[in-house]
């Protein structure tokens, strides 16, 4: 039985959210009514021109950069020639040799191993209308008219390609999270996978573990969020290898991934395949990023996604804590404070990552709305150091504090939290619950420890958990081996 | 008395300034020469009879209050691959059949913002594919000096209009030629500015490295101050010049004393017409006996140019016409699936020589042979440029005929494309380098067809070029006009 | 390199149908006009640089401002066939 080796690849475009258009003036966020936001170059009238948006470049450029990529000096538009309704001029301008961004790498973090994938380039090109296929079905399958729509014909287009350095659907999963990461810090797109703004295609095939040729690959498209990249590569290495182990051969075509059957399927195959013709584009000018160009877009470079998680690791955030805090700015924001204030890491982390999010999720809010700040965490973690909560009882009063209920004192006092701190009363409860038990303190006094568990019990019963446990216990046996 | 359809634009602004007359009754003139002579002609595609009438009334108004602007009541044909708004816009083609445009180009908005009365659109060969304006979908356009034969092309209407004076000046789109070719067969003069020196938004493409909008006018002061009027970036055309628009007509009577003017050997002999020939031979010594240095330069890669072109210019038609698909405008054949649509719509909307183009274009950029027809001819054109480079620092202008032969007949060329290619054969290497070069007309044939002499410059060498040909022009006194030109002959 | 092109195939890739006898004439001619344009093979061009722009220029660019669109109705007013604010062609896959 051959051990198999996937090797996976993934293509991802990002749509960036600049105000206009890759190369024309017509708005990119545009509302819902088709074909208002056109113009005589994105609706590819004759006798239109492109023109290159700036500030696109200076997205694709911050993009490579934080890629670790070599930005390229002379730069390059080309001409990508094929008919399709949906791609007015019938060729979109893209780029093909020079490209802007070329040999980067990211790491990323699959189950706490550190896993660098290579970026090959990253390059720009402008994206297509949409078509809405009507008929019965309302699939392209069975429609009998295709309604278009060119709103977002011409938005800027970024695309992502990846060495084949990929070796499971759990690195691809965090590959394709690790970039939505960096892409929502720089600013540049939203990167929603739901709405469009990021799109992930997956080139999947699989070799003989320890072979250096590559296998016949399929090209996996119709991704829709990380889960389906997931699933979908999990699934087509299964289906190669079952293809392999049978003695049959992959066929290379791009597959259709169907979230609901949670299969691919192969597209229908063109008789022959398409040849693009590229060409320079002869109506734009080449790009020239200059050596001062390039710096500055390097020294603008924000903190990325790899940076946080070191500098929130340095301040003592485990792994799981540090990723969350990368996701979530706002408790970033509360972690930061708080450690700044004293707070004990460990404990911090374990509040943000359990009663903090089960909260916002399970109130569908956020945490301005709850108003809970920096201040508040560090009262809390202090009354835990100090004793004067238990620990389940600070789990309750961050869950007060989140309802708006007050700090945390105040939530404490309210709910009658507060370990006592009165030993007297502790005393008096000890008293109490000794002379309830004289066969158990006579045990005690006899050298027989097992009483006092159940004698400590009895006064956390008596106290409503409130009592120091180790002072019970330290009562107990004081006054219980303590002659009468 | 003149009639005013014969003046020249300088001249007309001379009277509208004057008060002579109005620019109602200039377009009133012009619209009467398009009258009687459109039934022989068919320069014009559309009048637009309704938007000139509102344009001259708006520049009476704008001159009653001292407006000296140069093209102010003047009235101009454009090419119909100008895009106008409002004006149906055809291309010469049935695929654009009835399409109103939603915009103006920029140089036809320049005009309208310059006060020009913009007659109509002009007629040329389908897609500016052609040099005899035989190939438009909508018929030819004739030759004024002689009906039978053809007037050029592409900008075959435009010449033909400004030639009979049914246009004060004409505007067309040069490629290959043709502004330049057409010009030499009409007689009248025409220009290829630098390339990027007029925008090329609104010009719909052919090949976009090699288009340029320029002027076609009776002389060659008028075709300066048409120029004038256009150029300049456009941030609209990516590929405009950015720099400040050079000085075009300050030179004009200059004269060509000290200056060197370069003869291209190898466009000068064989292939060219013995009259047009002796015609270039008697313009070069003219200039020599003006002043001028004259020498022989010989140009290698010219003989290569035509064939590069070849490559170039349907590579890049085949991308530009994509476009036309039925799917947004133009005219959409029937098909069960949107392929079948799309590839009836462009099989049945496109005439021959633009499938001709594409077709030749497609394969020259496909997989395989790329680098051998489409690759190859990108390093051809590299050396053309450099033959003119190194030319110019020998001379200062370079010379040639502007077409092999005068006027041939309508149908002569129309069955063979290497004929009809061979036409462009002088002025294709300036369209290949992107410097700008002119036509003059110089003389008539023994037929009575006039004969042009091309004047080419280094880039931006736009006043050098025009201080040339205003020389050139002072020494050919070509006072001739065309036959059908005269109210005469057409009233009886 | 000798001309050798496959003319239904080159067709195909421009969208244009064309019918069997036309396809013959295109491909005669085409070859006749190659022939011509393949000279250009005759010239030494090692280490030439290809041009795609007769300019020298670089960086042309457009701030990132919205402008002005299209009015729709305009728009679809020159469409062949449109429906409810969409451009309308007929379905894009065959039924296979």
């Amino acid at each position: 039985m051959t051990a198999w080796e996937p090797v996976i690849g993934i293509e991802t475009h990002v749509e960036l959210q600049t105000e206009s258009k890759m190369f024309c003036g017509c708005p990119v966020d545009f509302g819902d009514e088709p074909n208002t936001a056109v113009c005589p170059v994105c609706l590819a009238l004759p006798g239109a021109l492109p023109v290159v948006n700036e500030e696109a470049i200076e997205g694709i450029l911050s993009i490579g950069d934080s890629l670790n990529c070599t930005l390229t000096e002379t730069s390059l538009f080309y001409r990508k020639n094929y008919f399709y309704p949906d791609l007015p001029k019938n060729f979109q301008i893209s780029q093909y040799t020079f490209p802007l961004c070329v040999d980067g790498h990211i790491e990323v973090d699959v189950d706490g191993e550190a896993v660098r994938i290579g970026i090959t380039r990253v390059h720009m090109e402008e994206d297509t209308g949409k078509s809405l296929h009507q008929g019965d079905t309302g699939r392209i399958h069975g429609a009998d008219t295709t309604l278009l729509d060119f709103n977002r014909a011409g938005v800027p287009l970024v695309e992502i390609v990846s060495e084949p350095d990929i070796r499971s659907a759990d690195e691809a999963r965090a590959y394709g999270a690790e970039l939505q990461r960096v892409v929502r810090t720089l600013g540049v797109s939203d990167a929603k996978l739901e709405e469009g703004s990021m799109r992930f295609d997956a080139n999947v095939s699989i070799r003989p573990a320890g072979s250096e040729t590559l296998g016949t690959r399929t090209e996996v498209k119709n991704v829709n969020s990380l889960r389906s990249l997931h699933r979908a590569i999990d699934f087509e290495i299964e289906r190669q290898i079952e293809v392999l182990d049978g003695g049959g051969v992959v066929d290379q075509e791009t597959r259709h991934w169907n979230e609901g059957s949670g299969v691919t399927t192969a597209m229908r195959s063109k008789e022959e395949s398409e040849d693009y013709r590229y060409f320079q584009e002869p109506d734009l000018l080449p790009l020239f990023i200059d050596e001062e160009w390039r710096r500055r877009v390097h020294s603008r470079r924000p903190e990325l996604p790899a940076d946080k998680r070191a500098r929130f690791s340095d301040l003592g955030a485990d792994t799981q804590t540090a990723a969350l805090l990368v996701d979530s700015p706002e408790l970033a924001t509360l972690y930061e404070g708080a450690i700044a204030g004293g707070a004990d890491p460990r404990t911090i982390g374990i509040w943000l990552t359990g009663e903090v999010v089960a909260y916002l999720r399970r109130h569908e809010t956020t945490i301005e709305a709850t108003g809970i700040g920096a201040a508040d965490l560090i009262e809390l973690a202090a009354m835990t150091s100090e004793n004067s909560l238990s620990a389940t009882a600070a789990k309750e009063v961050l869950g007060g504090v989140l309802a708006g209920e007050g700090n945390p004192e105040a939530v404490a006092q309210a709910r009658d939290l507060l370990l006592i701190s009165d030993t007297g009363e502790i005393e008096s409860a000890v008293d109490a619950v000794l002379g309830e038990n004289d066969d158990a303190v006579q045990k005690i006094r006899g050298g027989d420890m097992k009483p006092v568990g159940f004698l400590v019990g009895q006064v956390m019963q008596a106290t409503g958990g409130r009592a120091d446990p180790k002072i019970v216990q330290e009562l107990v046996r004081a006054k219980a081996t303590d002659s009468q | 008395m003149t009639d005013l359809a014969d003046l020249s634009i300088l001249q007309a602004g001379d009277g509208l300034r004057a008060g002579n007359f109005t620019a109602v009754d200039l377009l009133t003139a012009h619209l009467r020469r398009a009258a009687v002579t459109e039934s022989h002609l068919h320069a014009y595609l559309v009048i637009d009879r309704v938007g000139a009438m509102e344009a001259a009334r708006a520049a009476d108004e704008a001159l009653a209050s001292g407006d000296e602007r140069p093209l102010l009541g003047i009235p101009v044909a454009l090419k119909d691959n100008m895009v106008t708004r409002g004006v149906e816009t055809t291309a010469a083609s049935q695929i654009l059949a009835g399409w109103t445009p939603p915009y103006d180009g920029t140089a036809v908005a320049r005009l309208r913002a310059g006060g020009a009365v913009i007659v109509g659109k002009t007629n040329l060969d389908e897609f500016a594919m052609g040099s005899s304006t035989e190939n438009s979908a909508y018929g030819p356009t004739r030759n004024p000096w002689d009906t039978d034969t053809v007037p050029g092309g592409s900008s075959g209407g435009s010449a033909a209009a400004v030639a009979v004076g049914s246009a004060m000046g004409g505007f067309g789109s040069d490629t290959g030629g043709s502004i330049r070719q057409p010009a030499s067969l009409t007689g009248t003069v025409g220009v290829k500015p630098t390339y990027g020196l007029v925008s090329r938004y609104g010009l719909i493409a052919f090949a976009s490295s090699l288009d340029q909008i320029g002027p076609i006018a009776r002389t060659v002061a008028d075709a300066a101050t048409m120029l004038e009027v256009i150029a300049g970036w456009d941030r609209l055309d990516a590929t405009s010049y950015r720099g400040d628009v050079p000085e075009i007509s300050g030179s004009l009577d200059a004269g060509v004393g000290g200056l060197r003017v370069g003869v291209v050997t190898e466009l000068s002999s064989e292939g060219i017409d013995p009259q047009v020939i002796d015609a270039t031979v008697a313009t070069v010594d003219r200039l020599s006996d003006a002043g001028a240095e004259v020498v022989e330069v010989s140009m290698p890669s010219t003989d290569y140019a035509l064939s590069a072109y070849y490559l170039i210019a349907p590579a890049e038609c085949s991308a530009n016409l994509a476009r036309f698909d039925g799917v947004r405008y133009g005219l959409r054949a029937k098909g069960e699936t949107v392929e079948e649509m799309m590839a009836g719509t462009r099989g049945a909307g496109f005439g021959p020589e633009v499938i001709r183009r594409i077709l030749l274009g497609t394969y020259a950029l496909s997989a395989g042979y790329y680098d051998a027809f489409y690759g190859q001819a990108q390093r051809v054109r590299t050396l053309v440029r450099r033959d003119f480079a190194q030319a110019y620092q020998g001379v200062d202008v370079l010379v040639s005929p502007t077409s092999p032969t005068t006027a041939f007949p309508v149908g002569a060329r129309s069955t063979d494309p290497i004929a009809m290619y061979y036409s462009d054969v002088c002025t294709i290497p300036s369209n290949l380098s992107g410097d700008p070069a002119i036509s003059i007309p110089v003389g008539l044939d023994d037929a009575g067809l006039p004969i042009g002499f091309q004047v080419m410059a280094p880039a931006l060498g736009e006043e050098l070029m025009f201080r040339v040909a205003a020389e050139v022009e002072r020494g050919a006194e070509f006072t001739a006009r065309a036959p059908l030109a005269s109210s005469e002959v057409v009233e009886a | 390199m000798p001309i050798d092109f496959d003319i239904a195939r080159i067709a195909q890739l421009a969208r244009i149908a064309l019918t069997e006898e036309e396809l013959e004439a295109y491909s005669a001619q085409l070859e006749q006009i190659l022939e011509h344009a393949a000279r250009v093979q005759a010239l030494p061009t090692d280490g030439v640089e290809p041009t795609s722009h007769p300019l020298t220029m670089v960086n042309a660019f457009r701030p990132d401002e919205a402008t002005a669109c299209l009015d729709r109705d305009e728009v679809l007013s020159q469409a062949p066939d449109a429906e409810d604010g969409y451009f309308r062609v007929p379905k894009i896959l065959d039924e296979s």
